[in-house]
C-alpha cells in the first residue's frame, strides 16, 4: 500500500482571526418515531453548532441518535421538531446544491463500475463534461493513496480500499462539508489507524468541515477540534469537549501516548460513562 | 500445454469386460448363432478395439491416448450397424453387447482424459457424449427392432428431417421467427413496462399482482382455443397465448429486482439529489439485471410450448404445433421427431444466448466474478 501524500487540493490560508463562519446550525432539534408499542426518542433538544473547518466527532453508544442526528443534516431523515440549517440552507436545499459529501458505514460502491467510475458518479449526476470527471476522479484517487487502482472493480479490493475509494467519491465534487458515518467501524484496528492518519492529513489540507460518527474514544480525539458526547434514550447531547486548545492541529499516531491525549479520553470516557445506564 | 505432460491415471479395468464377449454369439443368421471367428468385419474391429486398449500407454499425451481409445470406441459402435447391413439379427448377440458396453465404459475413460486437458479441446467432451447417446439410440432401436411407431432410430428422423426440410423450415418460420419472436418480446416488454409503472405507482401493483397471478394460473390448453376464438389462425393469437404466459414471470422478477437495491445506495443517490429516473437507470436496473435475466430466461421456454400448444387449436396450414399433430394423425412418428429435434436446438440455443449474454452483461455479479 503506497504511503498517502496528499497533495492539497486547495490551500486555504490558517483561518482569519474574524468570527468563523457557521456551517450546521442545529436548534431544539427533536426525532421521535413510533415503534410497535410506544414512541421512540430518538433525538431530543439537541442543539449544536459547527463553524467552518471543524472537525466534529459525534460519540456515544448504540442508540444514542449520533446517526440519525447527522442523517438529518443530510435530510435523508426528517425531525419532528427544531431548526437545522445548512449553509444558511435548508438541509433539502442543500442536499439538492449538492452541499455535503457522504460516507457510510459501508463502501455502498457499485459493483458494475469500475473504481474510477465509482468516483465519477456523483460528478455524472452532476453533468460535468467527461474529461473532467476523469481528472478529477483521478486527484481524488491519488489524494487517498489509489493511484493504479482506476480500472479494478470493488470486489476486487481490500475493505480499507473500499472505503478509501467511498471517501474519494464523497470528495469528488469538492463540498464544503464532509458527513462520515462509523467509516472505519468495520475495519482493522491497524487498517483503522492507517486511515485515521490518511484522513487528518486530508483535513488539514482541504479544510473541509467534518462530521465524524464513531464510537471508538482514540479514533475521536485523535481526529476532533471538538468532540460531542451523547447519551441514549432519548438521544441527547451531554457533553461538548475542546481538542483544539490542548493538541496540535497537525497530529501523528504517537500523540495519543501524550498527557493531553489521555485527558481528553478521560474526559470522553467519563462522559460517555454517566449518560449510559448498565440496567439494560 | 504443461498439463499434458502430468502423469495420467491409471485406467479402471471396467472396459476388459468385453474380454468375455466372444464366448457368447456376436449375430445370428435364419436362427444360427453365429461366433466371431465365423464373422470376419466384426473380428476386426474387435482386435482393434482390444489393441488400442493395450498400446494406450504408447502416447506422450493425454490427448494422443484419448483419440486412439476413441478409435476403439469407434470401431465398437461400427460392429453392430456393419452387421445389420450384412442381414444379421442381434436381438440375441449376448456377445456383441458385450462389447458395445464395454467400449461404452472405454469412452468414459475418454471423456475423463478429454476433462483433464486444458483449453479448447474441453469443449470436445461434451460434443462426444452427446454424439455416443445418439449412436447408441440407433445402435439399441435398430439391433432390437423396436416398432418405429415408439422410438425411430434417429437415422430414421434425419432421413425425414432431410425430406421434409422445406416444410420444417416453413414450421420454423411461422412459429419461431414469426409467433414466438413477437410473443416474446411484447410479452417481456409489456411485464417490464408494467412493473416499472407498479413501482411508481404503488397502488397499482396491488391491483395487478392478483390479476397477473391469476392470469399465469390459467393453464394454456384453457386459454389457447379462446386465443384463437379471438385474434385469429395466424400469429396473432399464438403471440396472445405467449404475452398470457410471459408477462407475469417478468413482472413479477422486474419487480423483485428493483427492489434489491440496497438501502444504503438508495442513500448515496439521494445524497447526490438524484431523481426518481436517475436513480432507477443507474442504480435500480443495473441492481435488477441479474432478476431481469431470470425471467428472460424462464420466459425463452415458457413462450416455445406456448406457441407449440396454442398451434394445435388452429393455424394457418404451417406451424410446429401443427406439423405434430397432423403428423401423429397419420403415424408419421419420424417427421414428428423431427419437429421436436428442431423445437429442442431452437428452445436451447435461445437460452444459451440469454445465458451468454448475462454472463457478459453481469459479470460483476457475484455468481460469474473471477471466473
Amino acid at each position: 500500500m503506497p504511503a498517502a501524500q496528499p497533495a492539497p487540493l486547495t490551500l486555504v490560508p490558517p483561518a482569519a482571526d474574524a468570527a468563523p463562519r457557521t456551517i450546521v446550525d442545529v436548534r431544539n432539534l427533536t426525532l421521535t418515531y413510533q415503534a410497535a408499542d410506544h414512541p421512540v426518542y430518538a433525538l431530543s433538544d439537541v442543539s449544536l453548532s459547527i463553524s467552518k473547518g471543524d472537525f466534529i466527532s459525534l460519540i456515544g453508544p448504540s442508540g444514542c441518535g449520533k446517526t440519525t442526528l447527522m442523517r438529518v443534516v443530510a435530510d435523508l431523515e426528517q425531525p419532528t421538531s427544531g431548526e437545522v440549517t445548512v449553509n444558511g440552507m435548508t438541509p433539502e436545499q442543500a442536499r439538492l446544491k449538492r452541499a455535503y459529501g457522504y460516507v457510510f458505514q459501508a463502501p455502498a460502491l457499485y459493483p458494475w463500475r469500475t473504481v474510477e467510475r465509482n468516483v465519477m458518479l456523483p460528478l455524472e449526476i452532476m453533468g460535468l463534461p467527461r474529461a473532467d470527471r476523469q481528472q478529477r476522479a483521478r486527484e481524488q484517487l491519488d489524494l487517498v493513496g489509489l493511484s493504479g487502482f482506476e480500472r479494478k472493480f470493488p470486489w476486487q479490493l481490500s475493505g480499507g480500499m473500499q472505503q478509501r475509494v467511498s471517501i474519494a467519491r464523497a470528495l469528488a465534487f469538492n463540498p464544503d462539508l464532509l458527513l462520515m458515518d462509523e467509516p472505519f467501524g468495520a475495519l482493522d484496528e491497524i487498517t483503522r489507524d492507517h486511515l485515521n492518519l490518511q484522513l487528518t492529513r486530508l483535513w488539514l489540507g482541504t479544510r473541509k468541515t467534518c462530521i465524524f460518527v464513531t464510537h471508538s474514544i482514540a479514533e475521536a480525539v485523535f481526529l476532533s477540534t471538538r468532540i460531542v458526547v451523547m447519551s441514549p434514550r432519548p438521544g441527547r447531547i451531554l457533553d461538548v469537549i475542546d481538542c483544539d486548545r490542548d493538541l496540535p492541529r497537525e497530529r501523528t499516531l504517537d500523540i495519543r501516548e501524550s498527557p493531553e491525549f489521555q485527558r481528553i479520553a478521560h474526559r470522553v470516557r467519563e462522559g460517555l460513562m454517566e449518560g449510559h445506564s448498565y440496567d439494560d | 500445454m504443461s498439463r499434458s505432460t502430468m502423469p495420467r491415471p491409471i485406467m479402471a479395468p471396467w472396459p476388459l469386460v468385453m474380454l468375455a464377449a466372444p464366448l457368447l454369439p456376436f449375430a445370428a443368421q435364419d436362427g444360427a448363432a453365429l461366433y466371431l471367428p465365423q464373422l470376419p468385419v466384426a473380428l476386426a474391429l474387435f482386435a482393434l478395439t482390444v489393441a488400442t486398449i493395450l498400446a494406450r500407454r504408447l502416447p506422450g499425451s493425454a490427448l494422443g491416448e484419448a483419440l486412439l481409445l476413441l478409435a476403439g470406441v469407434a470401431a465398437a459402435y461400427a460392429a453392430p450397424l456393419l452387421l445389420l447391413n450384412q442381414g444379421n439379427a442381434l436381438a440375441q448377440a449376448g456377445g456383441l453387447w458385450i462389447y458395445v458396453a464395454g467400449a461404452t465404459l472405454l469412452l468414459w475413460r475418454v471423456l475423463a482424459l478429454l476433462a483433464g486437458i486444458a483449453g479448447p479441446v474441453r469443449l470436445a467432451g461434451p460434443a462426444l457424449f452427446g454424439l455416443a447417446l445418439v449412436m447408441l439410440w440407433e445402435i439399441l432401436t435398430r439391433g432390437f427392432q423396436v416398432p418405429t411407431i415408439l422410438l425411430p432410430p434417429p437415422s430414421l428422423v434425419a432421413t425425414a428431417f432431410a425430406a421434409n426440410a422445406a416444410d420444417l423450415w416453413d414450421d420454423f418460420r411461422q412459429t419461431v421467427l414469426i409467433s414466438v419472436l413477437r410473443g416474446y418480446l411484447i410479452g417481456c416488454g409489456a411485464g417490464f413496462l408494467v412493473a416499472i409503472l407498479a413501482d411508481r405507482v404503488p397502488f397499482l401493483a396491488r391491483g395487478l399482482l392478483p390479476l397477473g397471478n391469476l392470469a399465469s394460473a390459467v393453464p394454456v390448453v384453457g386459454i389457447a382455443p379462446i386465443m384463437v376464438m379471438w385474434f385469429g389462425f395466424d400469429w396473432q393469437s399464438k403471440a396472445a397465448v405467449i404475452v398470457v404466459m410471459t408477462v407475469f414471470p417478468m413482472l413479477i422478477n422486474t419487480l423483485a429486482g428493483l427492489q434489491s437495491a440496497d438501502r444504503i445506495q438508495l442513500d448515496l443517490m439521494r445524497s447526490y439529489g438524484a431523481g426518481y429516473w436517475r436513480t432507477l437507470a443507474m442504480l435500480r436496473l443495473p441492481c435488477a439485471l441479474p432478476f431481469l435475466f431470470n425471467g428472460l430466461k424462464i420466459n425463452s421456454t415458457l413462450a416455445l410450448i406456448g406457441a407449440i400448444v396454442a398451434e394445435f387449436f388452429g393455424t394457418p396450414v404451417v406451424g410446429m404445433g401443427f406439423r405434430i399433430s397432423t403428423q401423429v394423425a397419420r403415424m408419421n412418428l419420424d417427421v414428428v421427431w423431427a419437429t421436436i429435434a428442431v423445437a429442442a436446438l431452437t428452445g436451447s440455443l435461445l437460452y444459451g444466448a440469454l445465458a451468454l449474454a448475462e454472463r457478459h452483461v453481469t459479470a460483476w455479479h457475484p455468481s460469474f466474478r473471477k471466473r
